[in-house]
């Protein structure tokens, strides 16, 4: 049985707007620790939105996010990613000229300390970092089953795949915290069912703490542990699956209410 | 047929030089997606450089042997090279994040004029002299195989072998090393590459100095054919069909873009030239290029440009 923690990630009163049109509105939520927890809304409800607010994308003009306690507001997305937050996109930004393992190789950039010299006089110490680094993707590619693709550019891949390998350079972080941006998106039941499989192996393997965003409103009740619900960017519903499912303003709010 | 292959041989040469130049532009684009009009600014600012600290490092340090000036000068060369790289990215491109292309377009036109007129307070207004001491003898080869063989300007083939060299040492850099594979990554999506910790400013410090260090390689060969002086920076005009023709994207396009104008500047002059008068050589490689806007606007080997609807 998994064991959830404290309070990880604390969204306190976030508004975000573009110009007049308001995104989100006075937005909180907790996500405890190894605990995946999910956000759902209709098209248009603000939830990528409030991933881009997560991940230093956006900043929102008010409220505050607190990682561990420790409170963000203007960051970047590259300080984000040094506090341990990884997170994959709706529409894939892989790096589509590169192979799978140079895809997810980028994501151990971080954890790589040699310099540029180094590499390119291909010096000991920077040969032996590359092999290194090398050996814990590998173990994410057997994780994720996508061997048979090591070498291929990634744009030639089938689309399931590809959100494997976006999931994999993610995962090459070792992030404390996950956001997924729709990871099934446009998947076949099949494929739906391994990736579910796939993030419901590394919140118990790796105890990494998940937040994401999900259309599939089956999927999402039966692997997450909470869900947020958003409409027109406010919050209308958050709780475990079955307290969502009968909430009556969700309810409305996705089969419509009769006037 | 020998005097064909002469031709040919000079053009392949020309062109590799272009490719040199271009592949300079097409680095920057690549990491950055800037079209960097700086860039032949950047080839006579390195080659000035050269020139220049390849007189006053001799006397300052007071010692009279050409191979250690010309080394000494060549280091000190790159070493401004990437203090320039430092300088744009910290005073303009800093401060152009998520802009406009237009915009960035623009500040590479502010950049060259900057440079260009930088470069003469620095380093003088004179027409300089670079030597590194390549020969300058032409040689014949294939005398077996043709009558009179086919004559080749040593010099030039040279040029050649070190553009060569040039050119893999950067495919395997681009290929084989972290940094490398962070420039590819920066250069196929900056927002996915900031999410997973690629330090944008970083890798642009690297790309211009890469850059820098191409022009540094290509104002020295060209230096010491023509002489440093203002129009050197002109020579980088003729880079831009070099990349319309290969792709803006593409580093083999560079080279291969940079041969077909260098061949086809050189045939079409010796072979249709007569019928216009001569001297198409110097508009030759711009009809190309426009042609090919007609009918391939990404290039030979640029990226297809496809719009989702």
């Amino acid at each position: 049985m998994r064991k959830i923690g404290e309070v990880i990630l604390d969204v306190h009163h976030i508004s975000l707007a573009f110009g007049g049109v308001k995104a989100l509105t006075d937005i909180s939520f907790d996500v405890r620790e190894h605990e995946i927890r999910a956000i759902i809304g209709p098209n248009g409800a603000g939830k990528s939105s409030m991933l881009n607010c997560i991940n230093g994308v956006y900043q929102p003009q008010q409220g505050t996010i607190a990682l561990r306690g420790q409170t963000f507001k203007h960051m970047n997305s590259r300080q984000v990613a040094e506090m341990g937050v990884a997170r994959t996109f709706q529409n894939l930004a892989l790096f589509k000229g590169m192979s799978v393992l140079d895809n997810i190789m980028t994501g151990r950039n971080l954890k790589m300390k040699s310099n540029l010299f180094m590499q390119a006089l291909r010096l000991g110490p920077a040969q032996r970092e590359e092999a290194e680094q090398r050996l814990f993707v590998e173990r994410i590619i057997d994780f994720l089953e996508i061997q048979p693709y090591r070498k291929t550019p990634v744009g030639r891949m089938p689309y399931g795949l590809q959100k494997r390998v976006d999931l994999g350079r993610a995962l090459a972080m070792e992030p404390q915290v996950l956001l997924l941006d729709e990871p099934m998106a446009g998947m076949n039941v099949e494929e739906k069912q391994d990736m579910s499989r796939f993030i419901l192996d590394v919140n118990d393997e790796f105890g990494t703490t998940i937040v994401l965003i999900e259309h599939d409103m089956g999927v999402v009740m039966d692997i997450s542990d909470r869900v947020v619900v958003l409409d027109y960017g406010k919050k209308i519903g958050d709780g475990t699956p079955d307290e969502v499912r009968n909430n009556t303003d969700v309810i409305s709010a996705y089969l419509g209410t009769s006037h | 047929m020998g005097f064909f292959l002469e031709t040919l041989f000079g053009g392949l040469m020309v062109g590799m030089l272009y490719s040199l130049i271009a592949l300079g532009f097409v680095l920057i684009y690549k990491a950055s997606g800037v079209f960097n009009f700086a860039q032949g600014a950047m080839v006579l600012f390195a080659a000035m450089a050269m020139a220049r600290f390849y007189e006053w490092i001799p006397k300052w340090f007071g010692f009279d042997n050409k191979i250690l000036a010309n080394v000494l000068a060549f280091a000190a060369a790159i070493l401004v090279m990437i203090a320039v790289a430092w300088a744009i990215e910290r005073l303009v491109l800093r401060h152009l994040v998520n802009q406009e292309h237009i915009t960035l377009l623009m500040a590479t036109l502010g950049i060259t004029y900057f440079l260009e007129g930088f470069g003469q307070t620095l380093f003088g207004s004179g027409i300089y002299k670079i030597d590194v001491g390549m020969p300058k003898d032409p040689v014949l080869v294939l005398e077996g195989l043709f009558p009179g063989g086919v004559l080749i300007n040593k010099e030039d083939l040279y040029a050649a072998v070190i553009a060569a060299v040039l050119v893999a040492l950067l495919a395997l850099f681009f290929q084989k090393t972290a940094t490398g594979r962070a420039l590819r990554a920066v250069a196929d999506d900056h927002q996915a590459a900031q999410s997973i910790g690629i330090p944008l400013g970083r890798i642009w410090i690297i790309v211009w100095s890469v850059a820098g260090v191409v022009a540094l390689v290509a104002g020295v060969i060209w230096g010491s054919k023509l002489g440093v002086q203002f129009s050197l920076s002109l020579v980088a005009l003729k880079a831009l069909p070099v990349v319309i023709l290969g792709g803006l994207t593409s580093v083999p396009g560079a080279i291969i873009g940079g041969l077909i104008i260098g061949v086809g500047e050189k045939l079409s002059e010796i072979y249709i030239g007569p019928m216009f008068g001569g001297g198409i050589e110097i508009w030759f490689a711009y009809v190309l290029a426009l042609l090919f806007l007609l009918v391939r606007p990404q290039g030979l080997f640029g990226e297809k440009i496809i719009d989702r609807v």
